[in-house]
């Protein structure tokens, strides 16, 4: 399992490869990739900065991916988030799963999007055309985490 | 006892800093009862902590609800819902 929170950009065809590498029980990889849109409420998005609390960061990411390992039967993990100031088209957040079959990394991988939005000390601020605002966490990603429980 | 308090997003701007050490009274020993002590400062304060907005604690890296039991020299952090990913 691996968890890297970082300013600079992230490569995925290569950070699959060196998930999977030297590894012939990988039978599956499923990956989700995050960006920057142009548009959030109607209004231009001209850039987005991503604040964090440093010292819970990586520890809550990893206790993330933990709980996804505990719940499906998967091999590795990896999850890149970046912080600081993106624009749109920029990826902001990789997470990538390997399993021997594919269903365990599907769900693994959503499971991990899903807590990653609700109880990851990130928080997002967009400068837009109508001036600078935090952005608003939204009601579907608590439902969306809520399905995963018991 | 004391601690240490953090401040993110919103509410670090709102209140204009990030983190300070509050030497707590004897009776406030909750998330809960923290934020209404905090909410006492002023006009700021009470908008924040009285229980008007969603405002979510961790204490020592980990989420907690607001029935958390705070202990001495604990590291206590403020924060909006998350908005990462």
């Amino acid at each position: 399992m691996s968890v890297r929170v970082q300013t600079a950009d992230f490569d995925v065809g290569a950070e699959l490869i060196q998930l999977r590498a030297h590894n012939p029980n990988v039978g599956a990889v499923a990956s989700f990739i995050g960006l920057v849109r142009d548009l959030n409420d109607a209004n231009k998005v001209s850039t987005l900065t991503l604040e964090h609390y440093p010292a819970m960061t990586e520890k809550s990411l990893l206790a993330i991916a933990q709980q996804a390992k505990a719940r499906w039967d998967i091999i590795d993990t990896l999850i890149i988030h970046r912080v600081g100031t993106l624009q749109p088209l920029d990826q902001i957040v990789l997470v990538a799963v390997t399993s021997a079959h594919r269903q365990a990394a599907f769900q693994a991988c959503e499971f991990i999007m899903d807590y990653l939005k609700t109880q990851a000390p990130f928080w997002k601020k967009e400068l837009t055309d109508a001036g600078e605002r935090w952005v608003e966490a939204k009601a579907t990603d608590d439902s969306a985490q809520q399905r995963w429980q018991p | 006892m004391q601690i240490k308090v953090l401040y993110f997003a919103r509410i670090k701007e709102a209140v204009n800093y990030s983190s300070e050490e509050i030497d707590l009274p004897a009776d406030i020993s909750s998330v809960t009862s923290l934020k209404n002590w905090l909410a006492l400062r002023g006009d700021t304060w009470a908008n924040l902590f009285s229980g008007k907005q969603v405002v979510r604690a961790a204490i020592n890296h980990e989420l907690v609800d607001d029935m958390a039991v705070i202990h001495a020299n604990d590291e206590v952090a403020f924060f909006p819902p998350v908005t990462g990913g």
